[in-house]
Parts: C-alpha cells; sequence; structure tokens
C-alpha cells in the first residue's frame, strides 16, 4: 500500500449523519491511533473506512482506487479487519479460525489446502503464540483469543490491519503484550489504523493521532494532538502529559488523569519520600 | 551473547509446530476414520434394509439382484425376490437416504447461516410451509406430483416471507435475530393454516390422508416417486458442499465474514434456497419428519468438529444412514408400521438431551 485516503467523507446512517469532512490520508508503514469519546461516531468511521458502510458523501481510497467499487474478496486481500473479540457459537481450534483468513487467499468453493494452514501456522508464530494452534478458541484467555484474530487478519496477508479496540477487555499485561505486538508489526512496513479508549497509546504505538469529537476529526502526530487542553475539551476531565527521560528507553511521554483523592497521605512535594518520617520541622500546610 | 539468543529463537518454533502437525494429522486421521466407519454402517444398513420385512430375503440374493441389475450379471435367483428388492425395498431404502441426507444437511447449513447451533429445517418456516402447501393440496384432493409442487411452493413462499418480513423489520442491521423470530412468527402462522384444513377436511377420507401424511411414512414409496425426491436433494445439496467453507466466516457474523472476503449476501442466499428446497422436497415426500435436522448436525460436531469443510459432508451421510436405520426400526419393531415422526422424536429428544449433557463444550 502507498497510500489510504479519506476525501471528505460524510457518514452515517440513511438520514442520520454522523461525522461530516472527514479527510486525512496515511502511507505504508503508518500507525493510525483513533481517539474519541463513546457515542461521537468512531464506529461508524470506521466501518465506513472498512467498507461495511457506503459513504453518504466522499470517497474512500486505497492507492487511488475507491473501495466502495471493491468486492469483499478483493477489499480483504487489501485490508485486514481485527474485531473486538466476542465468543463465536462453535468450538472451532485456533488453527481453523487463523485458517480462515486465507478465505480470500482461495476459490470461493474451495477449502483450504496444507499450504494454507502453514501460512496460519506462521502467523500464530509471528505473534509468537505458535502454542495455542490445537487450543479451543472458545476456551482461550480474552488476550489470547485477541491474538487469535490479530493472526487471523495477518494470514489475509493484507496490507493495512484495521483494529477495533484491540485492548479493550484485556488486562495490564496482555494489554501491553497486544501493543508491542501492534509496534513490530507497524515496524514490518504493516499500516495500522485502530481505535482506543487511552489517549497513552496514541504516545505508545502511534504515528498519527485523529482526535473525533461532535465537531469532526482532527490528525495529526501524537504531540500536537494529545495535549492536556485538547484532551479536556474532548473527555472534559483534567489531564496532564507526563514526560520522563530514561537511560535505557528514551523519553516517555503518558496521560494521567487528574483525580482529587484526598484521602490518605498527604502528596505534596515536602514529604516525598520519606513518608514524613524525616523528621523536618517545616510543616506540611495541605 | 546474542548468537546464542538467535538459536534458542530459531530452534524453540520448531518444537511446538512439530507437535502441532502431529496433533493436526491425528485429527485428520480420526476424520477419516470416522467417515469411513460410518459409511462401512451404512453399506451394511442399507444390504441388511434389503432383507427386513414380511418377506424373507437372504444376503446372497440381495447381491445377485443387486449385481445382476447393475453389472448385467446372470445370477440365478428366485423372480420374487427381484420383485421384492427392486420394486418395493429399493425405493424405500433410496428415499430413506436422500430424506435424511437432505434434513441433516439443511440442519447443518441453517445452523451455521444463523450462528445457532438450536436451529433446524423448522427454523424459517420452511419445514411448516412445505407442509402447509402439501395440507392444501392434499384438502384440494390433489395428485402426488401436485402434492409435492404445492410443498416445495409453500416452504419457499415461508421462507421468502420471512427473508423479506426481516429485511424490512431489521432495515439493513444485523439480520440474524430477525430472521429466527420472524421465522417462529411465520412457522407459527403455517401451522394454523394446517390445522384448519385438518379441521375443514372431509372426516371419512381427507382427514386421514392428511393426518398419516403428516405422521410422515414411507411405506408407499415407490419406484416411480423416486425423481420428485432425489433430483430437488441432488440440486440442493451439491451447491451447499461445494460452498461449505464459507459457512465458517459466516457464523462469525456477517461483518467478520465480509471482512475475511465472503460474500455474505449470495452465501446466505445460496443456502437459504438450497437448504429450503432440499427440506421442501423430504417434507413432501414424507411429511413432518422433526428431529433430523438437529440432533444430526449435532451428532456429527461431536465426532468431527465445528469446522464444515469436513461437518457438511459428514452431516449429510450420518443423516442418510441414520434416516435408513430409523425407517428400518419403523417397519419392522411392532406389527404395524410405525409413523417416522413418531420414532425420530422419540429416538432424537432423549438423543439430543445426552448431546447437550455430555458434548457441552462442542457448541457453548
Amino acid at each position: 500500500m502507498n497510500k489510504f485516503e479519506l476525501k471528505d467523507i460524510t457518514c452515517g446512517y440513511k438520514k442520520t449523519k454522523v461525522l461530516t469532512d472527514v479527510s486525512f490520508e496515511m502511507g505504508a508503514g503508518e500507525s493510525l491511533v483513533l481517539l474519541g469519546p463513546n457515542g461521537v461516531g468512531k464506529t461508524t468511521l470506521f466501518k465506513t473506512m472498512l467498507g461495511f458502510l457506503k459513504p453518504l458523501g466522499g470517497t474512500v481510497e486505497f492507492d487511488g482506487e475507491a473501495i466502495a467499487d471493491w468486492g469483499p474478496r478483493k477489499l480483504a486481500q487489501k485490508i485486514g479487519y481485527v474485531p473486538q473479540s466476542h465468543t463465536p457459537p462453535f468450538a472451532y481450534p485456533v488453527i481453523d479460525v487463523v485458517t480462515m483468513g486465507r478465505l480470500s487467499r482461495i476459490g470461493a468453493m474451495a477449502s483450504p489446502s496444507a499450504h494454507d494452514e502453514q501460512v496460519a501456522y506462521e502467523c500464530l508464530e509471528r505473534l509468537g503464540v505458535a502454542h495455542l494452534a490445537d487450543k479451543l478458541y472458545t476456551e482461550v484467555s480474552g488476550g489470547e483469543r485477541q491474538m487469535t484474530l490479530i493472526a487471523r487478519a495477518l494470514a489475509q496477508e493484507p496490507e493495512m490491519l484495521v483494529m477495533d479496540e484491540p485492548t479493550a477487555a484485556l488486562d495490564y499485561g496482555n494489554q501491553v503484550r497486544v501493543l508491542n505486538q501492534v509496534s513490530r508489526l507497524v515496524d514490518e512496513g504493516l499500516s495500522v489504523v485502530m481505535t482506543t479508549h487511552f489517549p497513552d497509546h496514541a504516545f505508545l504505538c502511534a504515528t498519527k493521532v485523529g482526535l473525533v469529537t461532535r465537531t469532526g476529526i482532527v490528525v495529526g502526530p501524537p504531540e500536537e494532538i494529545v495535549t492536556e487542553e485538547s484532551l479536556r475539551r474532548t473527555y472534559g476531565v483534567d489531564v496532564r502529559i507526563v514526560q520522563r527521560d530514561t537511560y535505557d528507553k528514551g523519553l516517555l511521554t503518558g496521560c494521567i488523569p487528574i483525580i482529587e483523592f484526598t484521602a490518605g497521605s498527604c502528596r505534596c512535594h515536602r514529604h516525598t519520600g520519606c513518608e514524613g518520617g524525616c523528621g523536618s520541622s517545616s510543616a506540611c500546610s495541605c | 551473547m546474542d548468537s546464542s539468543e538467535e538459536v534458542v529463537e530459531q530452534n524453540s518454533p520448531a518444537v511446538p509446530q512439530r507437535q502441532a502437525s502431529v496433533k493436526r494429522r491425528r485429527a485428520y486421521a480420526h476424520t477419516k476414520l470416522a467417515l469411513v466407519i460410518i459409511s462401512v454402517i451404512g453399506v451394511v444398513a442399507i444390504l441388511v434394509s434389503f432383507t427386513l420385512g414380511h418377506y424373507y430375503v437372504s444376503i446372497p440374493d440381495v447381491l445377485a439382484v443387486i449385481s445382476n441389475a447393475v453389472f448385467g450379471t446372470d445370477i440365478e435367483t428366485a423372480a420374487v425376490n427381484n420383485t421384492v428388492i427392486m420394486q418395493v425395498r429399493l425405493p424405500r431404502i433410496v428415499a430413506a437416504l436422500f430424506i435424511g441426507a437432505a434434513l441433516a444437511s439443511a440442519g447443518a447449513s441453517y445452523q451455521g447461516l444463523f450462528k445457532n447451533p438450536m436451529v433446524s429445517p423448522d427454523l424459517l418456516g420452511a419445514s411448516a410451509g412445505a407442509g402447509c402447501g402439501a395440507c392444501l393440496a392434499l384438502l384440494a384432493n390433489g395428485s402426488n406430483l401436485e402434492v409435492q409442487l404445492a410443498a416445495f411452493i409453500g416452504g419457499i413462499i415461508a421462507v421468502s416471507l420471512t427473508y423479506a418480513i426481516s429485511a424490512v423489520v431489521s432495515r439493513g442491521s444485523s439480520m440474524t435475530l430477525c430472521l429466527v423470530l420472524t421465522g417462529m412468527v411465520v412457522a407459527a402462522l403455517f401451522q394454523a393454516v394446517i390445522t384448519m384444513s385438518k379441521f375443514a377436511a372431509d372426516p371419512n377420507d381427507r382427514l386421514p390422508a392428511i393426518t398419516f401424511w403428516l405422521m410422515g411414512s414411507l411405506a408407499t414409496t415407490q419406484l416411480a416417486d423416486l425423481p420428485k425426491l432425489v433430483i430437488p436433494t441432488l440440486v440442493g445439496v451439491i451447491p451447499m458442499i461445494l460452498f461449505r467453507y464459507q459457512l465458517n466466516a459466516l457464523s462469525f457474523g456477517d461483518e467478520e465474514a465480509r471482512s475475511l472476503g465472503a460474500n455474505t449476501r449470495f452465501i446466505r442466499l445460496l443456502f437459504i434456497v438450497c437448504a429450503t428446497l432440499v427440506t421442501s422436497s423430504a417434507v413432501a415426500m414424507v411429511g413432518m419428519v422433526g428431529w433430523v435436522g438437529l440432533v444430526i448436525p449435532h451428532l456429527a460436531r461431536m465426532i468431527v468438529g465445528p469446522n464444515y469443510k469436513v461437518l457438511l459432508p459428514t452431516s449429510t451421510l450420518l443423516g442418510a444412514v441414520y434416516l435408513l436405520i430409523i425407517d428400518n426400526l419403523c417397519r419392522c419393531l411392532l406389527a404395524v408400521e410405525l409413523p417416522l415422526s413418531v420414532l425420530t422424536a422419540v429416538i432424537g429428544a432423549p438423543f439430543f438431551i445426552y448431546l447437550l449433557m455430555r458434548g457441552r463444550k462442542t457448541w457453548a
């Protein structure tokens, strides 16, 4: 993929326009994180980008071709979709679920060959979860299920990956593991679009951030888009962007919300590190 | 240090891969073995079915007659054997096999299509619609062919109605739940028409005809009846078998299936039309025989797993063998013939409860 572009997109359902005049573009090896509060149309925009919804206006272009003209097959070969994981009705083994990613690469009347299964297995390997292959998809943990779905999207051999809140409903360790894999895939040249509820993720694995609000979408580099001011305006909460220079991992950036939490010990600077046990006579005034 | 890490990284994936492939190979071997066993049971069941009945025919006689008919050999055997086997038992056996295959493959398809292991050909109103059409034809004193035709038309009308209503109700968003609910409503409606037609029927002549037909029996099946069953069943089952892998994607939901590259609209329509066609032709032949379309896909899923690549062929085969055995029980268990629908329910219901109790993880 060279360029994925939204041109003056108006998206929504029949009569209700959800978002208007959305335009941005991204290139190969870029990773776009979509942030925004619930109910502003992130999902609608998402479905429009994936071709599930026809845009009410404008075009979604992939290397200059409107994806609205593509059939599901061609779309699947270009764009891999990682949905939020849910339990399917049947207990497929993980390897079978990943092999389903080959659907767009085989004939409509064919079943996957041993080669397709090998590709699927390599996708699991690439994510470091090959040991899951023979387990039942319905019985693995949420994090493992997410990895399975990412592997399935990779088995499509797409040029772009679109992920719907890949870290939702995962524990902290799994969130970090999933994000690690995402940034590795971006390093390997895949383009990634993902939605998330955590502004931190923008600093962790985004080359571009799209902040979706009721008034529209602003797209730009993480440092410009995710600011204390913009987060206050978007979410109505007080947030500090904190940076820390570490020797081995470089400059780390994160968002910490301000919560008026007065119970427990005093947090003013005077007694930091000593928990008040330093015997300093200068009384804390808070 | 770098080099040692590389060695570890190259070696470690190889170990689980070998394990996985051994396990996979074992799974494939297991599937093949299961298919072979079912086929062997099927062949034995067919041979035994030829011998069963009031007039006893020995297996060598059966083989002789079949060999004469198929290979044109000239093995000596009593003429009456020939008549019994070719005119009476063969049509019945073929009909049982095709009806079982039709109902089981339709059931398995509907389950994948609607992402719900609890649905069966009764869903969408297919069997109720077909039953209703056939009842009205029987009420009007229609011929055999007219009954068949009316059943198919009824089935198609019921399914189109279900599909159209749910398309309007769901307005393009997820249709699955709407389809299931509308199917129930349409089935109830057609059931009411069936009851009405029984109520209106002449109690001396037409009412018994309708009632007995609804209960289902293959006792009067003749060679001439077979094309009306066999042709539509083949026309329906073959496309389903060809496109079966696509059902896997559909069982994950429409959006995921589309993102995987499945043409969901075409696949859904194809499977609905084909499954309805085979259900209607089975209902027209033998009445409303329940449970086969629910129990057999479950049993097949327990044996070979949920992947439609093997599940659909296994279901089809297993359904054929199952209904043949049930039909044999129907004609031999008691001095009088039992209706098919009675035995499929009496055997199917407890068997299904047993499946639910021990097979939970294959569907939940």
